[in-house]
């Protein structure tokens, strides 16, 4: 069975699109906004979602997400809730799935049990901000058994480690557009072409920006540098904003992300 | 030790890819000046004529006799300038930011001793310093952020989570994600992605190399048993360090049970925790069947963390060092008693060594000697014992 991230990203290349990439956090701030946010995004144009799993201690996210997480999590979440929400999602939809989540929830879960649950439920990949490459042994071997991908990240500051990352990269590359932590950023000033230089030689999978990433304009932009774009805080401060009735104002900002981008 | 960074299965480099880079850049620093013979001449300098060293070995002769077992020697980390151990590795990495031509030097802080004695050496090395707090432990120990206010350090709360050390950290973290150009991320305890466990131990080894040789000429021998009190496990990890390799050493880590192990009030990683990867490292974490880490408590805000440095993880696995949880009131208790039975006001944190050796010692010939570490001295903690005791202190 092919992975539905490698569907995805090959149907967009005939198509010669972008791929959009977004993100919620899973039940911000409940598991029914999240089922009905996530469709709302997959009708207005995302080709891929990113579903956040609440961590107590989100090192890698600036304060929209952290506040995400904790509504979440105030709310009841656990990742068997979100492995539910997967099940419902996969009723209505076929297009690929991640988890983004942090390391200690993967290996507290049991490694084996989650990867198969991953499998069993239809999530495609998994993105672990806080296991670097050189520690990817934790996961890598189940996740491969599993088929499911581990999607590796890059940053700016990754310079020669690009190329041996994207070596072993499958699915997509995960390039971080600037330092720090998630959240909406007025501009972006990475220099792209220096920095994924090492890509453009081909033979690697598609890459994708995000962090930052907040407005149609910068989607438009930034995706001309790559294979696609990643859009989270933005999108998270929509559903901070209007709660249970956000959904509509989710598909209408993705609608607007993904009219840009083409 | 099979692999870099690793002490048996504990440890690892589990951080964001944005840090990997400057993780290494610091390996391989440390690695150059660890071994370099004028780094290690300044740092001894340093220790010498601005840290207050070596601490003395006190032999506390009434403490001895009341409790009637094992002779007790104090080693007087307490008398270090900035009144606790943390100097000795604020000294060594911030000597090593200033050579690796770092500008801007970020610390978090629990019970503000280290941030108090970062913000020391970077007034002293003229580097800009940060130091992140959480706003719980703002309120607990206002004097020391007082004290970094005076030494010239910005102080950031941090109102997430606990507001406490572990949501510090955090804040750290991502500060240091965001200026790794410029910053060098100062971490008080031997916790965090390597090369930290290793380097913070190396800095604070001292304490058990002087011990040893402070015995050795009061006693002709090594001691039969060193307890130190343990939270990340700094100070510990420099009191049992060179005694690893001495079997006969019985070394005991105090952790804070806060109010009781059997409570969720409780901050002991060792008795109530579990495997997990948190911020950086393998190690024990209090935390969930889904892995939330928890929200610990303690009455002592340095210990009050919800995980501890993998060399402990490790030596507790091996049975090479053992851990004891002692509560908040047989801290305080002991707090008092040293106070008044040898004049020697004890950190919070350092009372639950105290605490410990308190129940070792009697049940230990009198023959045998102990060493308590004693890591800090408790002027920053009289505000809160007596809140604890229902005196309200107010100057007027």
């Amino acid at each position: 069975m092919s992975n539905r991230i490698d569907i995805c990203f090959d149907t967009l290349k005939k198509r010669g699109e972008k791929a959009l990439i977004t993100f919620v956090t899973a039940g911000d701030p409940d598991m029914e906004t999240s089922e009905r946010a996530v469709l709302e995004m997959f009708e207005n144009g995302a080709d891929i979602v990113e579903l956040g799993v609440p961590f107590s201690d989100p090192i890698a996210e600036g304060p929209t997400i952290q506040k995400a997480s904790l509504r979440s999590l105030n709310a009841g979440t656990t990742l068997d809730k979100i492995f539910d929400l997967v099940l419902k999602l996969r009723q209505k939809s076929d297009k690929p799935l991640l988890l983004m989540m942090y390391i200690n929830t993967i290996y507290k879960y049991g490694t084996g049990r989650f990867f198969e649950k991953c499998r069993a439920f239809g999530i495609d990949g998994v993105i672990v901000p806080d296991m670097p490459f050189e520690e990817r042994d934790e996961i890598q071997s189940t996740a491969d058994e599993y088929g499911i991908y581990n999607i590796n990240l890059v940053a700016p500051t990754s310079h020669e480690r690009v190329k041996m990352i994207a070596e072993q990269s499958k699915g997509f590359i995960y390039v971080v557009s600037s330092l720090g932590v998630t959240g909406t950023r007025k501009e972006i000033t990475t220099d792209f072409d220096t920095l994924l230089a090492p890509l453009k030689e081909g033979g690697y999978a598609p890459y994708c920006i995000g962090f930052g990433i907040s407005t149609p304009e910068q989607a438009a932009g930034i995706s001309k540098h790559a294979d696609g774009v990643i859009v989270g805080s933005a999108i998270v401060n929509i559903i901070a904003q209007k709660g249970n009735a956000s959904p509509k104002y989710v598909g209408e900002f993705v609608n607007k992300l993904k009219t840009a981008m083409l | 030790m099979e692999k870099i960074g690793r002490f048996g299965d504990f440890g690892g480099q589990y951080v964001p890819e944005t840090v990997m880079t400057a993780v290494h850049e610091l390996e391989a620093a440390y690695n150059r000046y660890k071994e370099d013979e004028d780094f290690n001449k300044e740092l001894r300098k340093l220790y010498r004529e601005y840290a207050n060293r070596p601490s003395m070995l006190y032999y506390a002769k009434k403490m001895t006799e009341d409790l009637g077992g094992a002779k007790i020697y104090i080693k007087r980390e307490d008398l270090n300038h900035t009144g606790a151990h943390k100097i000795n590795n604020v000294l060594g990495q911030v000597l090593l930011a200033k050579k690796m031509g770092k500008k801007r030097i970020i610390a978090e802080t629990g019970a503000g001793q280290h941030g108090v004695a970062t913000a020391t050496v970077c007034a002293l090395m003229g580097l800009e310093c940060e130091v992140y707090m959480g706003a719980e432990d703002m309120k607990r120990q206002s004097l020391n952020v007082y004290r970094m206010n005076l030494l010239g350090a910005k102080v950031t709360g941090t109102a997430s989570g606990t507001a406490t050390l572990k949501d510090a950290i955090n804040e750290a973290m991502r500060d240091w994600c965001s200026n790794i150009d410029t910053t060098f991320y100062c971490i008080g305890s031997v916790m965090g992605p390597h090369p930290y466990p290793e380097m913070v131990r190396d800095f604070q080894k001292i304490i058990s190399e002087e011990i040893k040789e402070q015995l050795k000429e009061l006693e002709g021998r090594l001691p039969d048993c060193v307890v130190a009190c343990c939270g990340g496990g700094s100070n510990a990890m420099g009191a049992f360090y060179d005694f690893i390799g001495d079997e006969s050493v019985r070394l005991v880590g105090a952790e804070a049970a806060g109010r009781g192990i059997d409570t969720p009030d409780t901050a002991a990683t060792i008795s109530n925790g579990s495997l997990g990867i948190f911020h950086g490292m393998k190690s024990l974490f209090l935390q969930n069947e889904y892995g939330q880490i928890a929200p610990v408590y303690s009455i002592s805000a340095g210990l009050d963390y919800p995980g501890i440095g993998p060399e402990h993880a490790y030596l507790h696995s091996i049975g090479r060092a053992e851990y004891v949880a002692v509560t908040d009131e047989e801290a305080v208790r002991a707090f008092e008693y040293l106070s008044k039975t040898e004049g020697i006001i004890p950190a919070i944190e350092s009372a639950h060594a105290v605490a410990a050796a308190m129940e070792i010692a009697p049940d230990m010939g009198r023959d045998k000697i102990l060493v308590i570490n004693l890591s800090g001295r408790g002027d920053k903690d009289v505000y809160s014992i007596a809140r604890y005791r229902g005196v309200d202190l107010v100057e007027q």
